[in-house]
């Protein structure tokens, strides 16, 4: 009685999280799948015919919004990450007691919502905002030349509404590591740089992953930053399967480009973990046969 | 710096340039002073322990020496060269870490191998000399694990090889035994100070562990709150501690307040309050001053009240108070006149001998050999005569105030 008691309580455990997990994903995303597989017209209405069509079509449809998105999503996480990591350095080694206030100050943003932020960016990069004078007064911009409605201004978007993301578990994991083994590489004849190169960078790695993630998973699904930001020549697959879904009223294409996407996504994902964490673990070895 | 007459050279003169060498070495973090005016010289290939209670700065002073801590004044010298300027990756040092700070991503034989590797020498030689390293602490078929895969002990012998390994002029060990187990610690002394001999290392070594200290060591420094109370040879420290806080801290302490009552060369007489007096040899003590007089536990006998000590043994009468087996040996407690307990080892030789111990209540007089008596300072006082200073510290002294 007992052992079998003992044995059904891990079940009992994960029960409110499976329930949640099948009630707010795998439902959702049968009647999903299911749609994806439907044919016709909302005039004529929608029927499940096994329609597999649906997913070879919208992806020669939209193919160049597909690359665009993982372009802009893989940019803007490079960018963030360079941006990010010294900013994460700083605060964990060197906040001392400012720390708080730093972090506070990376989240603050967030305290007003992703849309009304993106906006404020259409009028920061307007064509007649201090930031398009200046750079045009230098040179870096021709006289004709804009910001908004380019690549840059949507990259730029996405850098700063995804950057917190990148920030904290960077700074998390930068400020579990010990002090003292950055003092031991450098008992053993490490200079600063060689400590930070072979000791910071890989202990930190966790936190580049799961930063890296948290910023290109949103970015590549974004629509708003390119809806602001950028023109139809910008327009990424989320724009493609926000309209199909809202204008268009085309459920089955809106459905299997979201499949689509999630699928390629998730393809990028393993990818990177497998390519990231072997060398996260490898460490010097690795990089000495490098 | 110009330093000519703080040099560690000129003041050890003929030859033998000091392998460490302190000057004067304060560290302050805010108004706490953790480290007070330190002189020190470490010779070539000496085994240095420096010996005291938590807190008292033994880490601090090791930091400073490897680097990782700049003295708030004073100067740090290694083979006769200042390291002001030297950070500490360029130091020839090596450091055993209290807490290991083994780095966790690599495998013990990467982490043996980091210094090396740093350094240059070519793969096969840091493949040899890291598995030799490995095989001398017993963990060569460990040298794929991950550090969080081995036991505390096992991580303390790693650290122990990587430190090794490079064979520094100078390594810094503290408490490099702390997370051992009695048997595999001994064997770990036996064998560090094996190789100390060996390869001629200077060892500066952090414990708080006094038997370790006296086993192993050249010499002792006994340091309490920041400050050096005693630096001397194992022997010394133990039959001649210099103050109450070294009688107390190295063995146990049997120590009875006295009074200096007339000073005569290198000899006092003291009245003990306990109601004798004796004569020992002086300690840097003057007319009229507090002090105190220690016998160690072993060195006493104890009688019936009514009982003959040999001829010419001081005796003082008390009290038993406790007495415990401890196997080997009876600790017995008296407390003698003015409530001072006193401490007698008695061996547990002979069977019957033992039974005719006094027990608990009984009236016993207790005596010892003259030569057996040391006169202690008050702990933080300062000696008064310069003479009994170590002579390098008394040169080094000179030197700073120049
Ligand atoms: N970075 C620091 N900031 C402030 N105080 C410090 C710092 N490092 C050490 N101290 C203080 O200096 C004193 C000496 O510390 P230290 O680590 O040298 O002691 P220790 O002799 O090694 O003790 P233990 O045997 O416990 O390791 C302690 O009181 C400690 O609190
Ligand atoms: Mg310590």
């Amino acid at each position: 009685m007992s052992t079998v008691r003992r044995r059904l309580v891990p079940y009992f455990l994960m029960g409110p999280g499976l329930v949640w997990l099948i009630l707010f994903f795998v439902v959702p995303l049968y009647f999903m799948g299911r749609l994806a597989l439907e044919s016709g017209t909302l005039a004529t209405g929608f029927e499940f015919t096994w329609e597999f069509a649906n997913f070879t079509d919208s992806f020669d449809r939209f193919d160049e919004q597909f690359v665009r998105s993982f372009v802009y999503a893989g940019v803007a996480t490079v960018i963030a990450l360079l941006i990010a990591y010294p900013l994460a350095y700083a605060i964990a080694f060197r906040g001392g007691r400012w720390k708080n206030a730093l972090l506070l100050a990376v989240v603050a943003p967030f305290f007003t919502t992703y849309l009304i932020r993106t906006i404020a960016w259409t009028t920061i990069l307007s064509d007649d905002s201090v930031i398009v004078d200046v750079l045009k007064a230098v040179g870096l911009l021709g006289d004709e030349g804009r910001l908004l409605a380019t690549p840059t201004a949507v990259i730029a978007g996405l850098v700063y509404n995804f950057l917190p993301f990148m920030v904290l578990p960077i700074y998390s994991s930068l400020e579990r590591i010990d002090v003292r083994l950055i003092e031991a590489a450098k008992d053993l004849y490490a200079s600063a740089r060689v400590a930070f190169w072979k000791v910071t960078l890989p202990l930190s790695m966790p936190g580049v992953v799961a930063g890296t993630l948290l910023t290109f998973i949103p970015a590549a699904g974004d629509y708003v930053n390119a809806f602001f930001l950028g023109s139809i020549n910008q327009s990424m697959i989320g724009n493609r399967i926000q309209s199909l879904y809202l204008m268009e009223l085309d459920y089955p294409t809106a459905a299997a480009l979201s499949f689509i996407l999630m699928a390629a996504i998730l393809a990028v994902v393993v990818v990177y973990i497998r390519f990231a964490g072997a060398e996260a673990l490898m460490g010097d070895e690795g990089e000495q046969r490098a | 710096m110009d330093g000519t007459a703080a040099d560690p050279r000129a003041a050890n003169g003929a030859g033998s340039t000091p392998s460490v060498s302190l000057r004067g070495v304060s560290k302050a973090f805010g108004d706490f002073v953790a480290v007070q005016e330190m002189d020190l010289d470490i010779a070539q290939g000496e085994f240095f322990t420096m010996l005291g209670p938590s807190g008292c700065g033994k880490t601090t002073t090791l930091r400073m020496i490897a680097g990782f801590e700049e003295p708030t004044t004073g100067q740090i010298f290694i083979d006769g060269q200042s390291v002001e300027d030297l950070p500490a990756h360029k130091r020839p040092t090596n450091t055993v870490f209290q807490s290991y700070a083994l780095f966790p991503h690599l495998s013990v034989g990467e982490n043996v191998a980091f210094g090396l590797k740093r350094k240059g020498v070519p793969k096969d030689e840091i493949d040899r000399r890291v598995r030799e390293e490995l095989e001398r602490v017993g963990l060569a078929q460990h040298i794929n694990r991950k550090p969080s895969q081995l036991s505390g002990g096992m991580q303390q012998r790693v650290a122990l090889a990587r430190a090794l390994v490079n064979l520094p002029k100078v390594l810094l060990l503290d408490e490099p035994l702390g997370a051992l187990d009695l048997k595999l610690r001994k064997g770990l002394q036996i064998e560090l100070k094996r190789i100390q001999r060996e390869v001629g290392i200077t060892f500066i070594y952090v414990t708080h562990d006094q038997e370790e200290a006296l086993t192993m060591s050249d010499r002792i420094a006994v340091m309490n709150e920041g400050r050096i109370e005693q630096c001397d040879a194992p022997v010394a420290v133990y039959e001649k501690p210099a103050t109450t806080f070294v009688a107390g801290f190295i063995g146990v302490s049997n120590l009875m307040p006295a009074v200096v009552e007339h000073v005569n060369g290198t000899r006092a007489r003291v009245r003990l309050d306990a109601g004798i007096e004796i004569e020992a040899e002086n300690n840097g003590l003057q007319t009229g001053d507090r002090c105190h007089a220690v016998v160690r536990p072993e060195k006493l006998r104890i009688d019936a009240r009514d009982g003959t000590p040999p001829d010419g043994w001081p005796r003082v009468d008390g009290v038993v108070e406790s007495s415990v087996y401890l196997g080997t040996s009876t600790q017995i407690v008296v407390r003698l006149a003015g409530d001072v307990p006193m401490t007698v080892l008695v061996p547990n030789s002979d069977e019957r001998e033992r039974n005719r111990l006094p027990g608990g209540g009984a009236d016993v007089r207790l005596s010892w050999a003259p030569e057996h008596i040391h006169l202690v300072r008050e702990s933080g006082t300062a000696p008064a005569a310069a003479a009994q200073r170590e002579p390098e510290t008394q040169i080094a002294q000179e030197a700073t105030t120049q």
